[in-house]
């Protein structure tokens, strides 16, 4: 075992376990404290009509020095986009520029209130409005609201403005189709808004089965959801005919926009016959993703879907003054205030530091950075669709398995010693065994093939060594993880050791 | 800017490689007739001195709490924001990272999280709270949800004293048929218990928000009583600083207790990304919407954290899921741990009465001058209603052009609250400036 492990390579962070914060300090140990009380006390249980709190709290008792070292130790546990490669498929870990992260924390925007009165938030709902222009330019679809925090929640925004617009015209439906390849959040939003899921298989290539899509849809239909380019990383070429049949049986169609940085300026869901989209500014427009979030997944949809969006959007007047706006017929609100609208003033900051040309590159990159991978890689590992992919590929480790015994699960756990974040793994499900990996336009040439010389080397592992990889990893803070025992008894909050 | 490394050197090599000799040779399944072949009509890019400026001139647009001396709230709050947060939130390893679904590079983000979900136990009294939801709105609303799962029932009763985006947003999820929402009206300004006595029977849940738009606390131990009698889950919203010094929603028989956490360390940030925190009781866990950590143990034996029983979620579940949530506001959860660390027990507990007793020498002060006249006699916290005689938005343009923000103005929220201002008053406000304010408002 030690001779095998002589080839782990070093360099992935390397702190091992931490007590909790609520361990830490003494008893009498405080950071910050509000100033001494410049008005008259009042009785507690007196103002509070008799509920003041008799429950123990026991929150952390730390110093400043104690809680920047404890969280220093934490981040060195951590693996973000700036420690390294991060090719998680569909999800589009890109740098996340500084400059963005400064705008967002100008006290113009930071420190204003969403219940402002108009004219004292002129900057902030100009940005807002800014920006629903340059998505909608981008998407194709004229009618745009910031609202939604997250792709899933624009998804679920989305279908309620379908639901909202066929109860208007006396026709109410009762199903969404979906593929196979769908995202799990597509048929979960179908759920929240009260349709029937109907899965079709797609095809033999990956792409969707025109014939099994036909089938399934009829006039109970309300929409088609689609991932273009899909989460296999190809474009569908036969978008055209998919929207044209969906339209048919008056269905909308809808575009998950998870993979929009691979079209940026190159194409427009919009002109595909797309009636809606959501786009996730958290992949394609360099938010970062926070350890899970905030993001935020605006909409797009066509002018006669609009008129449904929740309120508000921001709209522009005559006299140049900017304001939040109802639209006709909105299904009413998301969400309180404007949306996540700190993660709209780093998407703004993004789209113009890049401008029209600098995005369109971007998707050129991307998608010439994922071709590159794929070339490198097909030969040591099985390429379920060989064609030209786009911005992200599916690899299958099916023949390492059957082989050598060894999982995808173990490539992706033996990478994180070679100092890389894993790419997406076991989705879509259609691919045994699968890998998806999304390098993204960021990603120097050396990262790229350092990649891809690790994957390589790993799949010449599995035939010699495969025990070093069912394994791994070895250099990480912490080991392989009993989740089975995290499930069964679970540990959710941290509780004082019994004395 | 660019933020591509590709030299075109490399570009070229790269094209060779994979066969082709033209980019948009990558692009060929996209049919001809939609490609786009004029590029995007968006400006050109900007080098980071012109981007800045540009920022600069838009959020100079805007007039930042720094700048006025507010007293506004209604779900979104002026409080201090200890350095340690913003420097914490600032480590790249933690911004920069996805959600922790490889716990072995993950584990900072998971113990911060596990930690998080510790503070909001500690605050609400619950036995499990998740990793966050959006909002205060979304996490109201998705408590809805899970109390038509676990009941299966669908008619959910609910407090008018909430705020009034709430009930928008849980109206629209409402439309589509999976909730039946019936609203109970007030009785002053709280929520009328003979209202919820009879609307009870048959609901799935019944949820109140304590403090309410008005700033009141509800009688949980009464509609506690009332809920459980008639077999249906009682859901409270609350305040997370109010909390340390209340009695927290558990000791009333709360079963799901949610609420708007941006108060812990979030900026307003014009209302969002605030946090939405949602916790309930250890029986009810397999029916909770959203991540959770727990903590296990690695093949050595070392103590770890992992995101657990996710059979609930939707990359799993898919249309079975208890919910749709992915992406979370994780971040913002992370901001509320330090911050719970930073002002820890005792400084939360004296945040929350500085904020009370501040709060309630502006109620005085303002009963004393003309103008304002009380809405209600029970009992708040740090935000209080008052009725205005006059008309709201004239007032309040006065008064910002004499630099204060006048509270929030319930009509414009909701037509049934004509009249109504909300103040809310936190630790930062001096009696400097209540005074200053009052004086003001006499002035009129």
């Amino acid at each position: 075992m030690t001779e095998q492990l002589a080839h782990t390579p070093g360099g992935a962070p390397n702190r091992g376990p931490r007590e909790a914060i609520y361990e830490l300090g003494g008893a009498e140990s405080t950071c910050v404290l509000p100033p001494e009380l410049d008005v008259p006390e009042v009785v507690l249980d007196e103002a509070l009509g008799g509920v003041a709190r008799t429950r123990a709290l026991s929150l952390p008792h730390v110093t400043e020095l104690e809680i920047m070292r404890h969280y220093s130790h934490l981040a060195d546990m951590n693996f973000g986009v700036d420690s390294g490669f991060y090719p998680l498929g569909s999800c589009t870990m890109k740098y996340n520029p500084r400059v963005n992260e400064d705008a967002c924390r100008l006290e113009g925007f930071s420190g204003v209130h969403p219940l402002q009165s108009t004219e004292t938030v002129q900057g902030a709902l100009e940005l807002m409005y800014r920006l629903q222009e340059a998505l909608a330019e981008i998407s194709g679809l004229p009618g745009v609201t910031l609202q939604p925090a997250a792709g899933a929640h624009g998804e679920l925004t989305a279908l309620m403005c379908f639901r909202a617009a066929h109860t208007a015209s006396g026709d109410p439906r009762k199903k969404v189709v979906i593929p196979d390849t769908a995202h799990g959040t597509n048929p979960a939003s179908v759920t929240m808004c009260g349709y029937d899921t109907v899965t079709i298989p797609s095809g033999p290539d990956g792409l969707v089965d025109l014939a099994a899509l036909k089938a399934a849809l009829d006039t109970d239909t309300a929409a088609f959801m689609l991932t273009n380019p899909n989460t296999v990383g190809l474009f569908d070429p036969q978008i055209l005919e998919i929207t044209e049949a969906v339209h048919a049986v008056g269905a909308y169609a809808y575009c998950d926009g998870a993979n929009m940085n691979a079209i940026l300026g190159k194409t427009r869901p919009g002109d595909m016959g797309f009636d809606a989209l959501h786009i996730n500014l958290h992949k394609t427009f360099s938010t970062p993703h926070g350890g899970g979030g905030p993001g935020a997944g605006p909409v797009c949809v066509t002018p006669e879907l609009a008129e449904y969006l929740p309120s508000p959007i921001v709209a522009l007047l005559d006299d140049g003054t900017f304001v939040p706006h109802d639209p006709s017929r909105t299904i009413g609100r998301v969400r309180s205030f404007f949306g996540n609208f700190g993660v709209l003033v780093r998407a703004y900051t993004y789209v113009r530091a890049l401008g029209g040309e600098g995005l369109t590159e971007v998707a050129e990159q991307a998608v010439l950075s994922a071709n590159y991978l794929k070339e490198r890689l097909k030969t040591a590992y099985d390429l379920p669709y060989d064609r030209v992919c786009m911005h992200e590929f599916v690899l299958s480790g099916g023949r390492l398995k059957r082989e050598y015994g060894v999982r995808t699960l173990d490539v992706a756990k033996r990478l994180l010693d070679h100092g890389f974040h894993p790419p997406t793994v076991y989705f879509p499900q259609i691919v045994d065994e699968a890998l998806m990996i999304e390098p993204t336009e960021t990603e120097p040439l050396s990262a790229l093939d350092a990649f891809a010389d690790a994957l390589i080397a790993i799949a010449h592992e599995a035939a010699t060594h495969p025990d070093t990889l069912h394994s791994a990893p070895h250099t990480t803070p912490v080991r392989r993880l009993d989740e089975a025992r995290a499930a069964r008894e679970p540990i959710l909050r941290w509780t004082a050791p019994e004395k | 800017m660019r933020y591509i490394p590709i030299t075109c050197e490399q570009r070229e090599a790269m094209l060779r490689a994979v066969g082709i000799s033209e980019v948009n040779e990558l692009f060929v399944d996209i049919p001809e007739s939609v490609r786009l072949t004029g590029g995007l009509d968006i400006p050109s890019g900007m080098g980071e001195i012109e981007l800045t400026s540009h920022l600069r001139a838009l959020a100079d647009r805007n007039r930042s709490a720094s700048t006025l001396v507010s007293f506004m709230g209604a779900g979104c709050y002026d409080h201090h924001i200890p350095s340690v947060v913003d420097h914490v939130m600032r480590r790249p390893e933690f911004f920069t990272a996805y959600t922790p679904y490889q716990p072995e590079v993950s584990q900072g983000t998971l113990q911060a999280i596990f930690e998080y979900q510790t503070g909001i136990c500690e605050l609400t009294g619950m036995d499990v709270a998740n990793a966050s939801m959006y909002d205060g709105a979304t996490a109201f609303v998705e408590a809805a949800f899970m109390a038509a799962r676990v009941k299966k029932r669908t008619k959910i009763v609910v407090s008018s004293a909430i705020h009034p985006h709430w009930r928008r947003t849980l109206e629209t999820y409402a439309d589509a048929g999976v909730i039946e929402p019936v609203f109970v009206d007030c009785d002053g300004d709280v929520t009328s218990l003979q209202g919820i006595r009879e609307a009870v029977v048959g609901a799935a849940a019944v949820m109140v928000a304590s403090p309410n738009i008005f700033g009141c606390i509800e009688n949980l131990a009464e509609i506690g009583e009332i809920v459980h009698e008639a077999g249906a889950l009682f859901v409270v919203a609350s305040n997370p600083v109010l909390l340390a010094v209340m009695e927290p929603p558990a000791s009333f028989g709360a079963d799901i207790v949610v609420g708007e956490g941006q108060s812990l360390g979030s900026a307003m940030s014009f209302g969002g990304p605030g946090l939405g925190f949602f916790a309930c009781a250890t029986r009810l866990v397999r029916s909770m919407p959203g991540r959770l950590v727990g903590r296990t143990v690695d093949i050595d034996g070392n103590e770890a954290y992992v995101l657990t029983l996710s059979t609930r979620e939707q990359h799993i579940r898919r249309e079975k899921a208890t919910s749709n949530i992915c992406s979370n506001h994780a971040l913002n959860a992370l901001a509320a741990g330090v911050y719970l660390a930073a002002v820890g027990t005792e400084g939360l507990s004296a945040i929350a009465r500085a904020c009370i007793a501040k709060a309630h020498y502006l109620r005085t002060r303002l009963l004393e001058v003309d103008g304002f006249s009380a809405y209600g006699d029970t009992a708040f916290g740090y935000e209080f209603a008052m009725r205005f005689n006059g008309d709201v938005a004239t007032m309040q343009r006065t008064l910002l052009s004499r630099g204060f923000l006048a509270g929030v103005n319930l009509g414009s929220l909701d037509a049934a609250f004509d009249g109504v201002v909300l103040f809310a008053v936190t630790e930062k406000r001096t009696r400097f400036e209540i005074d200053s304010f009052v004086e003001e408002v006499a002035s009129l």
